[in-house]
C-alpha cells in the first residue's frame, strides 16, 4: 500500500541553469582522486557520492640510530605524505546536475572505474544523461536496500547521528550516543508514500508494513486545498495554522474531555470534521496545519502499532517529509509519544538525506569491504545540520542553491567499546554538553576563539622551512572561525556541541591545511629536556619511604600534568623563557599543592595499595615531556614493581602536544636502556603499548582500537587510569567503569575551576571501585 | 475519535461515570427482552444466542417484578454524536383499550407524528428499512424505529420536544454520545427535559449484541461479504455470529473508535483515528464542493481514484516484487496531485472517490495492525460512516482479507449506526 520513491514531478519545473560557476576548492574536493562513484537522484535533490584517495601529510617520528652522537635530538621528525580513504557525499539541487556532471568529466582524471551505481526515483530519468556526460554505465541499485544500508552506515560510525527532537526544549535537539549494537530498529521512511522497515542486521531486513497516506498526500492534497505548489511554502503555510477551526476536536462533541476514557477536549476526535459544510471559508494556512497533522498522526500511529507487534523501540524516520523540517519533526514526534504515552521515541537522523546515496555506494564498494573499516565524520569538510529557526527555518530556504557535503575518513584502525566500561548503551563521553548549557556554550566558544591567533602562530612556528606555511595558517583560521560562527548559530550542527568536538573540529581543520603536528618540535624538546632528568627523579623516588613514595608518585603525575598546550592557561605564555615559570607551576603543585584536593579520593587509593596488586593497569596517558617522563612512568614503574602488569595506551595520530603511540614507543625503549624495571617490563612482556586508535586529546572510550580492547580483555585488566583534563574532566568525569578507576588531573581553566567549585590548578583525584565489587577501599568523593 | 489504547473494563469504572452506570452481568442483560423465533433467519439467531439465554429460568420469576419497575412511555434511546443524532423509539403495538384511554394526548401525538412520518422537517429521516417490528421489549410488543438527524438541527428538535410538552410525561431521556455531555444543559434549558447520561461505549456494545441477538422479520442483522478479492463474485451473505469473542468492533463515525470485546461485560477501546466519516464529508466538501453525505457519496460512486493517487505500477511499471507490492496498490494516497497537469485533469468525482478510498483504506490498515496486535480474527465494522456506502464496505472486505491473506473476516451489522442509541434505550429499559 505503500512506497518510498521521491517525487519526480518537481524537477521538471527547474531549467538546467549552467551559468553556476563551481567553487572547486569547496565541493567535489579532491575529485582528480576519485575512485568511484554513486548518486541518487531523488524528487529536488541529488546526492553525489564518491571515494577518493587523500593524500596529506602525516608527521612521523623515527629513533636515530643506536650509535648516537652528543647533542643530536632524541629522534627525528619527519613529514610524510600518506595516502588515507576518504568518503565524499555532495548534496545539491536537481538544478545543478548538468553542471556537476560536466565539473565531475572535467575533474577526473584517475579513475578507472566503468560504472556509477544509481538509486532514487529519479536515476531513470537521468540515466541517459549520466551516461552521455560521464561515460559511465548507470547501475541501477535497489532503493530500499541502499536506504538501509545506509542507515546501518551513519548509525554505527557517526557519533550522535540519532537525535531526538524537542521543539520547546532549550535544545532542540537531543542526540544519542551510538548503540553498541544497531539492531533491531524499524526505519519509516515518509516519501510520497511510507515504508515501514524493520531492520535485524546487516542483511536481513523486511518492509512490514506502509501507507498510502505519506508526503505525497500533504503534498497532492495540499496543492489541491490550498493551490499552493510547493512542498516548503505547504509547510510553511502550515506553521502559521489553526488547525482546531478545521478538526472536530474531542470538546466540540463533548463539550469538554471524555473524561472515562482520559481524553481531553483538545484531541482531535475528526480530522476536517468541522469542515463538512458547503458555506464556509477555511484559511489555507488552518487546512495545511489540519493536513499536516492528520497525516503526522496517522504515520505515527501506524509507526506506533508495528512497532509494538514487531516489539520494537527503537523506531527512526526519514524521507522527504521529514528531511530537516522541524514542523514535520515535531508532529511526529508529538504523534509517537502520544500512541506510545511515552514509551517510544521517535529518532531522526542527522543525515537522512545521505542514506540511499551511501547505500548505493557501498553497494557498489563491496569489494573494498568499507564495512570492515571504522569511518569517522570530518568536520572539516562537512557542513553540518542545516539551521532551524521557529518560524519555519529560513536558513534552509536561503540554503537552497548551495551545496552541502558530508566527508568520512576511513580510519586506520577499527573501532569498539572499551569492554570495561559498565554499561555502554547508556555511556556518554562527554562531561558537558555545550549544546544544552548555553553559559558554558558561550564560554568555550569564546575560549576556542581567542586561542585561535595562538594555535595559528604556533602552527607556522611549527613549518619554519615552508614559506607558504603563513597563507595556508591563514586559512585554517578562516575556516575554523567560520565553523565556530557556525556552531554559535547552530550548536547542534555536528550532533551534541562538546568542548571535544571543538578541540577535534580544529585538529581537522589543522589537518585540511597539512599542519599534522604542529607541536612535534615543542614535543621533542620537551621530551628531550625530561629525559634526562629521569633517572635523578627514579633515584629521588627510590630513598622515600613507601608511604612517602606514593603521595610523591601521584604529585609527579599531576604536576607533570600542568604541561599542556592545550590549556588556555598554559598556552597564553609564550614559548622562550615562560617555559620556566611553567617549571614554576610545576614545582608548585609538585610540592605545595594542598590536600585536600579539589577531588581527593588519594586515602582510598591508598589504603587500595596497602592491599593485593592489581592484575593489570591500562593508563591512558596525556602529554609528552615531564607529564609522560616523569609523571607517569615512574608511577607505572612502581605498578609494576608490585607485580602489576600495565598497558599505556597513547593516541594514534598527534593532537596538541599529546604523546603519540609512535613517540612513546621511541621514549620508552630510551627509558629502558636507562631503567632495569622498565626494561624487564618490555622484555617480560608485562609493559605493553598500545595505541588507542584516537587524535583527539579527549577520549572516548567506546571508539577505541580492536586491538586495545582485545589486550584489555586477554590481560584481565582490573585498574583503568585516565590523566589529564582532556581526558578525565572534560571527558569520562562521570564515565562508570567496571573495574576500578582513577582520574587523575589538575583543572588549567579558570572557568572550568570555577564551575567545579576551585581554583585554576585545582587538582582532581577520583578513584572508584564500582558498586557491588569488593574492594580494599571506599568509593570515591565527588567534588562538594 | 483519534485517541489511543485507553484501556478500561467495566469493573474498573472511572469516578466521575455517571452513577446509573450499566453493570451488565450476564444473568440479567437478556430477561428484559424476548423476542420471538418465527422465520428462518430467527432461528438462526437463536442458535447463536443460546449460551447467552441459559439463565433465562432464573428471570422468568422476576417478570412480575420487570413489570413494576417498567418505566412510562414513551421509550427512546438517543445518540449524539458530532455529526448526526440517532434515536431509537419503541412503538407499542399491545396497547390495551384501558391504556389507551389513560394515555395522554401528548403521548399519542408523539407515537402518532413518529409513526406516521418518514421525514421530520427537512433533515430528519426514519430509516424504515432497519425497522424492528413485533420486538418484545420488558414485556411488551410493539415495534422499534430508526431516526436520526443532523447534531446541528438539534436546536430545531428541542423546540419541537417544547411544543409537544414533552417534558410533562415524566419520561427519562437516556442519552449517550458526546452530545449528551455537551447539550445537557440546552436539554433542560430549551426543552425543560432531564438527561441521563451513559457512556458510548458501553451503549454501543451493550446495542450490538442485543440487536444481533434479536428475533426480527427481515434479513440477518449480521452480513459479510463472499469472494472479497474477486468483484465479479463478491456478494453479500449473512453470517451468524456463533461465539462472538473476542471481536474488534470498528465504530466508525465522524472519528473511529476500535475496541476489543471479550464478553458482554469485558471490553476495551484500543486505539481510534481522526481520520473517519467526518473526514472523507469534511474533504469532499472542501474538494468539491458538495455539502452532504449522499453527495459525496454518489460522486464518489462515479469517480476514478487511480487519476488521483499514485500507485505501485505508476512508480515501477508493474508490481514491486521485492516487497510483495501488486502494482494496483496505492503508493501514495493523492501523489499524482503533486503535479500540476494532473491536478488540472481530475474531476471532482475522482476527488470524490480518491477521498472515500483513503480513508477506507486507511482504515482498514490501522484495524488490520489491531487484529494482530490484539491477536482477534473477527472484525465487526459499524457506523453511519458504512451507511448506503457498499463501495467502503467492499473495500475494507477486501483489505481485510488480502492483506491477511484470509486470516482476517469484515462483518457488517444492518443497523450500523444506531447502536449508541439502542444501547441507551436498553438502559432505560433496564436500569442498574
Amino acid at each position: 500500500m505503500a512506497e518510498f520513491v521521491r517525487l519526480d514531478s518537481s524537477t521538471s519545473r527547474h531549467t538546467m541553469d549552467k551559468s553556476i560557476t563551481l567553487p572547486p576548492d569547496e565541493i567535489f574536493r579532491n575529485l582528480e582522486n576519485a575512485k568511484r562513484f554513486a548518486i541518487d537522484i531523488g524528487g529536488s535533490l541529488t546526492k553525489l557520492a564518491y571515494y577518493s584517495t587523500v593524500q596529506h601529510k602525516v608527521a612521523k617520528v623515527r629513533s636515530f640510530d643506536k650509535a648516537t652522537k652528543v647533542n643530536i635530538p632524541l629522534y627525528e621528525i619527519s613529514v610524510q605524505e600518506e595516502v588515507t580513504a576518504r568518503l565524499h557525499f555532495i548534496k545539491f539541487e536537481n538544478a545543478y546536475i548538468e553542471t556537476c556532471l560536466d565539473f565531475i568529466k572535467d575533474h577526473l582524471v584517475n579513475t578507472e572505474t566503468k560504472v556509477i551505481k544509481a538509486t532514487g526515483g529519479g536515476a531513470h530519468k537521468f540515466k541517459e544523461l549520466i551516461e552521455r556526460k560521464l561515460g559511465l554505465k548507470v547501475d541501477k541499485e535497489d532503493e530500499m536496500t541502499c536506504l538501509i544500508k545506509g542507515c546501518n552506515f551513519v548509525l554505527r560510525n557517526i557519533p550522535h547521528e540519532a537525535f531526538v527532537y524537542a521543539k520547546h526544549a532549550d535544545s532542540e535537539f537531543r542526540f544519542q550516543t551510538t548503540q553498541p549494537d544497531i539492531f533491531p530498529y524499524l526505519l519509516v521512511n515518509i516519501g510520497s508514500g511510507v515504508s515501514i522497515v524493520k531492520v535485524e542486521s546487516e542483511d536481513k531486513f523486511e518492509r512490514i508494513g506502509g501507507s498510502s497516506i505519506g508526503g505525497g498526500t500533504f503534498w497532492g492534497l495540499g496543492a489541491l486545498l490550498t493551490k499552493t505548489k510547493r512542498f516548503d511554502e505547504l509547510l510553511q503555510l502550515a506553521s502559521k495554522g489553526q488547525h482546531t477551526s478545521v478538526d472536530m476536536l474531542v470538546k466540540d462533541i463533548y463539550g469538554g474531555s471524555y473524561g472515562s476514557l482520559g481524553l481531553t477536549g483538545d484531541l482531535i476526535a475528526s480530522s476536517f470534521g468541522k469542515s463538512a459544510t458547503a458555506d464556509k471559508e477555511f484559511s489555507k494556512e488552518d487546512m495545511a496545519k489540519s493536513l499536516l497533522h492528520m497525516i503526522s498522526n496517522d504515520i505515527g500511529q501506524l509507526a506506533c502499532l508495528y512497532a509494538k507487534l514487531h516489539n520494537l523501540s527503537r523506531v527512526y524516520f526519514g524521507g522527504f517529509f521529514i528531511r530537516g523540517h522541524p514542523v514535520t519533526m515535531h508532529t511526529i514526534t508529538y504523534s509517537i509519544n502520544f500512541f506510545t504515552k511515552g514509551e517510544v521515541q521517535a529518532l531522526f537522523l542527522r543525515h537522512e538525506g545521505y542514506l540511499g546515496a551511501i547505500g548505493a555506494f557501498l553497494k557498489g564498494a563491496e569489494e573494498d569491504n568499507p564495512n570492515q573499516y571504522s569511518w569517522g565524520e570530518n568536520y572539516a569538510g562537512s557542513s553540518g545540520l542545516m539551521s532551524v529557526s521557529p518560524d519555519m527555518n529560513p536558513m534552509q530556504r536561503a540554503r537552497s542553491g548551495t551545496f552541502d557535503m558530508l566527508e568520512m575518513d576511513r580510519l586506520e584502525r577499527q573501532l569498539v567499546n572499551l569492554p570495561l566500561l559498565q554499561d555502554p548503551s547508556s555511556y556518554i563521553p562527554d562531561t558537558m554538553d555545550l549544546t544544552e548549557d548555553a553559559l558554558a556554550r558561550e564560554y568555550w566558544l569564546y575560549c576556542f576563539e581567542e586561542a585561535l591567533d595562538g594555535v595559528v602562530k604556533r602552527a607556522v612556528a611549527s613549518q619554519p622551512d615552508m614559506p607558504e606555511a603563513a597563507e595556508r595558517a591563514e586559512k585554517f583560521r578562516q575556516k575554523y572561525r567560520h565553523k565556530l560562527q557556525t556552531l554559535r548559530h547552530q550548536p547542534f550542527a555536528y550532533g551534541s556541541l562538546t568542548v571535544r568536538s571543538l578541540l577535534d573540529t580544529r585538529e581537522h581543520c589543522l589537518n585540511e591545511f597539512n599542519f599534522p603536528d604542529p607541536y612535534s618540535k615543542i614535543k621533542q624538546n620537551e621530551n628531550d629536556i625530561a629525559l634526562k632528568y629521569y633517572q635523578k627523579a627514579v633515584k629521588s623516588l627510590e630513598e622515600l619511604s613507601w608511604e612517602e613514595r606514593q603521595f610523591a608518585l601521584v604529585r609527579g603525575v599531576l604536576a607533570g600534568n600542568v604541561f599542556d598546550w592545550g590549556a588556555k592557561a598554559v598556552s597564553e605564555m609564550t614559548l622562550g623563557p615562560q617555559i620556566w615559570h611553567l617549571g614554576l607551576i610545576y614545582l608548585f603543585i609538585f610540592f605545595s599543592s594542598e590536600r585536600p584536593w579539589l577531588v581527593d579520593s588519594y586515602d582510598q587509593w591508598l589504603e587500595r595499595l596497602r592491599g593485593p596488586p592489581h592484575k593489570c593497569a591500562l593508563f591512558f596517558v596525556d602529554n609528552s615531556g615531564v607529564d609522560i617522563i616523569l609523571g607517569v612512568i615512574p608511577f607505572v614503574r612502581e605498578l609494576l614493581s608490585r607485580g602489576t602488569e600495565v598497558v599505556l595506551a597513547s593516541n594514534s595520530g598527534p593532537a596538541l602536544n599529546d604523546v603519540t603511540n609512535g613517540e612513546l614507543q621511541i621514549l620508552t625503549e630510551r627509558i629502558a636502556a636507562m631503567d632495569p624495571v622498565i626494561q624487564a617490563g618490555l622484555r617480560e612482556d608485562r609493559l605493553t603499548l598500545v595505541q588507542s586508535g584516537s587524535s583527539s586529546p579527549c577520549l572516548d572510550l567506546s571508539r577505541l582500537d580492536k586491538v586495545l580492547a582485545q589486550v584489555v580483555r586477554e590481560r584481565q585488566t582490573d585498574l583503568v587510569i585516565i590523566e589529564g583534563m582532556g581526558r578525565a574532566i572534560h571527558t569520562n568525569y562521570y564515565a562508570m567503569l567496571s573495574c576500578e578507576s582513577l582520574k587523575m588531573a589538575v583543572i588549567k581553566n579558570s572557568w572550568l575551576a570555577d564551575r567545579l567549585g576551585g581554583k585554576l590548578f585545582s587538582v582532581v583525584f577520583k578513584y572508584e571501585v564500582p558498586a557491588g565489587k569488593p574492594s580494599q577501599g571506599s568509593a570515591a568523593v565527588t567534588p562538594s | 475519535m483519534a485517541f489511543n489504547g485507553h484501556q478500561r473494563e467495566d469493573e474498573g469504572i472511572d469516578e466521575d461515570e455517571t452513577p446509573t452506570k450499566q453493570p451488565r452481568s450476564e444473568k440479567e442483560m437478556p430477561g428484559c427482552f424476548k423476542t420471538e423465533p418465527h422465520n428462518e433467519a430467527s432461528a438462526s439467531a437463536g442458535r447463536s444466542t443460546s449460551e447467552r439465554r441459559t439463565s433465562n429460568s432464573t428471570m422468568r420469576h422476576r417478570a412480575d417484578s420487570v413489570k413494576k419497575t417498567r418505566p412510562p412511555f414513551p421509550w427512546f434511546g438517543m445518540d449524539i454524536g458530532g455529526t448526526l443524532v440517532k434515536l431509537v423509539y419503541f412503538e407499542p403495538k399491545d396497547i390495551t383499550a384501558e391504556e389507551e384511554q389513560e394515555e395522554v394526548e401528548n403521548l399519542k401525538s408523539i407515537r402518532r407524528y413518529l409513526t406516521s412520518n418518514t421525514a421530520y422537517g427537512k433533515t430528519g429521516i426514519r430509516d424504515v428499512h432497519l425497522e424492528l417490528q413485533d420486538l418484545t421489549l420488558c414485556g411488551r410488543t410493539g415495534n422499534l424505529h430508526f431516526i436520526r438527524f443532523p447534531t446541528h438541527d438539534l436546536p430545531a428538535f428541542l423546540q419541537m420536544g417544547r411544543n409537544k410538552h414533552f417534558s410533562s410525561l415524566h419520561t427519562t431521556l437516556c442519552a449517550t454520545g458526546g452530545g449528551a455531555y455537551k447539550f445537557e444543559s440546552d436539554f433542560r434549558t430549551m426543552a425543560d427535559l432531564q438527561l441521563h447520561k451513559l457512556d458510548e461505549l458501553d451503549c454501543l456494545i451493550r446495542g450490538v449484541l442485543y440487536i444481533d441477538s434479536v428475533m426480527s422479520s427481515g434479513p440477518s442483522e449480521c452480513y459479510y461479504f463472499e469472494n472479497p478479492t474477486d468483484p465479479d463474485h463478491c456478494v453479500q451473505k449473512p453470517y451468524t455470529l456463533e461465539n462472538p469473542y473476542p471481536l474488534l468492533l470498528v465504530n466508525i463515525g465522524s472519528g473511529v473508535s476500535i475496541l476489543a470485546v471479550y464478553s458482554e461485560s469485558n471490553y476495551k477501546r484500543v486505539t481510534g483515528t481522526s481520520l473517519g466519516g467526518g473526514t472523507f464529508l469534511g474533504l469532499c466538501c472542501l474538494l468539491t464542493g458538495c455539502s452532504t453525505f449522499e453527495e459525496a457519496l454518489e460522486m464518489a460512486s462515479q469517480g476514478e481514484s487511480t487519476r488521483v493517487d499514485k500507485l505501485v505500477r505508476d512508480i515501477y511499471g508493474g508490481d514491486y516484487e521485492r516487497f510483495g507490492l501488486p502494482g494496483w496498490a496505492v503508493a501514495s494516497s493523492f501523489g499524482n496531485m503533486m503535479s500540476k497537469e494532473k491536478r488540472e485533469s481530475v474531476s471532482k468525482e475522482d476527488l470524490a472517490r480518491a477521498t472515500l478510498v483513503t480513508i477506507t483504506n486507511n482504515i482498514g490498515s490501522i484495524t488490520r495492525m489491531c487484529a494482530l496486535n490484539e491477536n482477534i480474527e473477527r472484525v465487526v465494522f459499524v457506523g453511519n460512516f458504512l451507511r448506503v456506502n457498499t463501495l467502503s464496505m467492499k473495500l475494507l472486505a477486501y483489505a481485510m482479507d488480502y492483506w491477511s491473506k484470509g486470516q482476517l473476516k469484515a462483518l457488517f451489522l444492518r443497523h450500523e449506526g444506531y447502536f449508541g442509541a439502542v444501547g441507551a434505550l436498553l438502559e432505560l429499559l433496564h436500569p442498574s
